[in-house]
């Protein structure tokens, strides 16, 4: 053991009664603390306040809780966390059961941004990677706990005990004793070590890690009953909702309120400086007066903008001669131009796109002011504040706002914006002590959304006398600053001169990260320009990117695996191409495939698609692939049909009808992942396959018609006017 | 207002709304049936897909004075005791939910196809299943669980 860590003995406690049994294995920082407690109802309660904190709970007969600290958005984190935890524990996995851990970032935070900060946040990929260390860690000091305890109990030395699935064994003495019965035995060791990365399970010997496990939370989303926050009903719950309009920031002025007063049922109207809030005793007639509300918009900073006719000047920012802001500069771009040399530039435009979560926004809240306390049931990505802003709102201390996190039904970054969170408090608050629900419709979280950024990208690469690229200058027009910067960096590219600047417009749209944020829209524009050198110097794509990633071993391995996964080199049939695309976030991924082309109506069809991840350590290889299949048919959806526009200030589209997601009769033939093997620390896997879309389209598209995709989405319309050009 | 009797999932439920609330507001908010999914309001993804008479249909956009008449109204709950419907079965042997919310609609609609059509060809099933969104894109395993339910089709029925 590389260090101790003293317990402090005034944290520990015991409760006993005549039921249950339950052990609580914790730690409060890095005070740890074990209770043992034979009143089931008083370790609801206690952890519910939070007084006791907690990674795993054992009941006599075995049963294992542990809690998971990240949200379940469709990810797997509810599953793959826990494997991590019951690895280290060796706990028996048929009897452990999945529970959201209380949102306390002291004590369930995994690093942050910064060096020794915690963070519950399930954004930008970082749930695995950044709680694998701590998973194993509070997995190992659990089976500490309990090694030590059955030393104690035999009064034989630790170190003699080994474990295998929920028994511990004394070997010399052919002893053994399920986790479970050693309940009665329970001692506190003295110290509880901090085990060091070698004192670790080594990878060869995962049992749980690697393996093909079942996801613990589909069961309950196949037959119904899984809870999204929507989905609960209190007594004397009243709904809320709001109207928004489509303009985004518009003041309203209510010119009904009597009349919407009047209907029987509507409880209250809450003014908004954005929207109007109807409080209701059902949702039904909620919305039936927010139907009925007549409101006069004022205009905002967005009136008389038109998006789709903003690339002009868009067009007119990236021509002037003054550079902005510098996101990162490699060498010089400036290089001395000689006659050899080759300059390529080209545009990449890119519309807005929106979340589309199949649930739409909504909370459930109950203010109860006499107690200063707030009860919140949120479907979240979480937040920077734990207590997703909801102390500062309400005035209240944030160890009184307990948030119950819900299943998400999607994420894809909008539920780490936590407007809806404030509107349902507010409204809430209104009513308190009564609960009530807050629903966006469909037509609120389109009209209101916060979407991608619609940006222009003008890049500009020159090539030496060999054909080398000796830089690539990337400049970024748009709103949003990181929303549109990320997903820049060509780290496994050997490209020696590097410039990318952001020149920033403003709209007053509503902004968002949306799945892999930057690297949509900017990895379509450097894979593509990539594709356009390949093609003017008549050499393969992926050679080109196989020569460029010589001092990226891993990230070439994924290069030459796609290429021979896709049979690269055999030629498609006449009326097929295949395109390539590299995308690193956080894992690396190369991605091929194979696309033929309706000339007449100018339909892409995508028959295959083929992905060769690094991901490091991989936790559940299916449930990656898994990931892989849904980014890429996301990626699909967003690059062949999804286009949010804006008609003076107005957002155009409202539901479904008009924005359109891709449906199960456009999905490829095939999508084929495989795993690169590895012993490095877990990468996310979220976010790699959806920007490779856009780019591996575009690319077959060129090497199928000689023509260019630079405008995402490539609709009908615009495929036709490329084939045309 | 209205008193409203429905026969759900082959049991009774008195309901007292106001005429032309929609099937999906009462399922979910007034008897507590919230496996079934508001996503659209306007039949676009196939969220509130529930059957009546054995037909798939999108409860987001009935209104409940139509369907108080005794029409058998079932939805993912009254599909089977513990989720052992071989359609729910195949969905859990393909891992196919992400975030699930979906997942209900998806399912009621398969189990409807394969009632109409035991075994159907790939194109069926896409066809047939087209009005169902998903946004997570589990389509690929949707695709595949059917195929698998479908081959075990005997248990269905």
């Amino acid at each position: 053991m590389m260090r101790d860590t003293n317990i402090n003995k005034s944290r520990r406690e015991f409760l006993k009664s005549s039921t249950g049994v339950a052990l609580f294995i914790g730690m409060s920082g890095l005070l740890p603390s074990i209770v043992s407690c034979r009143d089931s109802k008083k370790i609801e309660k206690t952890l519910e306040k939070h007084n006791i904190t907690a990674w795993v709970r054992i009941t006599e007969d075995g049963d294992i809780t542990i809690y998971n600290p990240a949200a379940e958005m469709g990810q797997g984190s509810m599953t793959s966390l826990p494997i991590i935890f019951a690895e280290e524990m060796d706990a028996e996995w048929s009897k452990v059961k999945v529970e959201f851990s209380p949102q306390e970032v002291e004590i369930y935070g995994s690093e942050g941004w910064t060096p020794g900060s915690k963070l519950m946040f399930t954004v930008g990929s970082r749930i695995t990677k950044s709680n694998f260390p701590l998973m194993r860690q509070s997995g190992a000091q659990a089976r500490h706990i309990l090694m030590y305890s059955a030393a104690k109990h035999w009064d034989v030395p630790l170190e003699e005990l080994t474990t295998d699935k929920s028994v511990i064994t004394h070997p010399k003495t052919k002893r053994s004793i399920p986790y479970g019965a050693l309940i009665p035995f329970l001692k506190t060791p003295k110290h509880l070590p901090k085990y060091s990365l070698n004192e670790l399970k080594k990878t060869e010997d995962f049992r749980l890690i690697g393996k093909e496990i079942p996801r613990v939370d589909i069961p309950d989303k196949v037959n119904g009953s899984a809870k999204f926050a929507g989905d609960l009903r209190m007594p004397d719950m009243l709904y809320g909702v709001l109207e928004r309009g489509n303009l985004h920031g518009a003041k309203p002025s209510l010119e009904n309120e009597q009349e919407i007063l009047s209907i029987h049922g509507v409880i209250s109207l809450l003014p908004f400086n954005y929207a109007i809030g109807v409080i209701a005793n059902s949702l039904e007639v909620a919305l039936d007066a927010k139907s009925k509300l007549k409101i006069k918009w004022s205009e905002t900073d967005a009136t008389n903008f038109n998006s789709q006719e903003i690339y002009n000047s868009y067009e007119n920012i990236a021509k002037d001669a003054s550079t902005g802001k510098i996101i990162r500069e490699k060498g010089n771009v400036n290089i001395e131009q000689n006659t050899n040399f080759k300059t390529f530039v080209s545009d990449f435009k890119n519309d807005y796109v929106y979340h589309a979560q199949m649930e739409p926004l909504n909370i459930v809240v109950q203010v109860i002011p006499n107690q200063q306390r707030a009860e919140v049931w949120v479907g979240s990505q979480q937040g920077v504040d734990p207590k997703l802003g909801i102390p500062d709102l309400l005035g209240y201390p944030p160890e009184n706002i307990n948030i119950h996190l819900q299943y998400l039904g999607g994420g894809f970054g909008r539920r780490s914006m936590n407007d809806f969170v404030h509107e349902g408090v507010l409204m809430a608050k209104e009513v308190g002590p009564k609960p009530l629900k807050l629903l966006w419709t469909r037509e609120d979280d389109i009209g209101y959304g916060a979407f991608r950024p619609l940006s222009l990208q003008r890049l500009k690469a020159v090539t030496g006398i060999n054909g080398a690229i000796l830089s690539l200058s990337h400049c970024i027009i748009g709103d949003g600053g990181n929303l549109v910067a990320s997903g820049t960096r060509n780290d496994h590219y050997d490209i020696p001169n590097e410039l990318v600047e952001w020149r920033e417009t403003k709209h007053g749209i509503r902004l968002k990260h949306w799945r892999a944020v930057g690297h949509g829209p900017n990895k379509f524009a450097i894979e593509c320009m990539l594709d356009e050198i390949a093609a003017d110097q008549r050499i393969d794509p992926i050679s080109l990117r196989k020569n460029l990633m010589q001092n990226s071993p891993r990230a070439l391995a994924t290069m030459k695996k796609v290429e021979e996964m896709s049979n690269w080199t055999e030629t498609s049939s006449m009326d097929r191409a295949k395109g390539v695309g590299f995308v690193e976030h956080g894992s690396l991924g190369s991605g091929v495939c194979e696309i033929s082309v309706n000339k007449a109506t100018g339909e892409i069809k995508v028959h295959h698609f083929w992905v060769a991840l690094d991901a490091g350590i991989i936790i559940q290889p299916d449930n990656v692939k898994a990931q892989i299949e849904g980014g890429i048919i996301m990626g699909m959806s967003s690059v062949l049909k999804e286009q949010i526009t804006i008609e003076d200030g107005r957002v155009v589209q409202s539901n479904f009808h008009d924005y359109n997601l891709l449906r199960i009769q456009d999905i490829p033939e095939t999508i084929e992942t495989f795993l690169i093997p590895s012993n490095e620390n877990p990468e996310g896997v979220g976010e790699t396959a959806t920007p490779m879309v856009a780019c591996c389209i575009a690319n077959a598209f060129l090497r199928l018609t000689g023509k260019h995709l630079r405008h995402l989405p490539f609709t009908p319309e615009r495929v036709l006017d490329a084939l045309n050009t | 207002m209205p008193l409203y009797t429905l026969n759900i999932n082959n049991n009774s439920f008195e309901v007292e709304v106001n005429k032309g609330t929609s099937l999906l507001w009462v399922l979910r908010e007034h008897l507590g049936l919230t496996g079934t999914k508001y996503s659209c309001g306007i039949a676009q993804c196939g969220s509130c897909t529930i059957h009546i008479d054995q037909k798939p249909m999108r409860a987001c956009i009935l209104t409940v004075e139509n369907f108080a008449m005794g029409q058998k109204i079932l939805t993912i709950e009254g599909l089977s005791e513990k989720g052992e419907h071989p359609v729910q079965k195949a969905w859990i042997k393909t891992q196919a939910p992400q975030c699930g919310y979906c997942q209900s609609g998806q399912i009621m609609q398969a189990v409807a196809l394969l009632k109409e059509k035991p075994k159907p060809s790939r194109e069926e099933i896409k066809s047939y299943m087209n009005g169902i969104l998903c946004r997570c894109g589990t389509y690929m395993r949707i695709l595949e669980a059917i195929e698998i339910a479908s081959e075990e089709n005997s248990a269905i029925n």
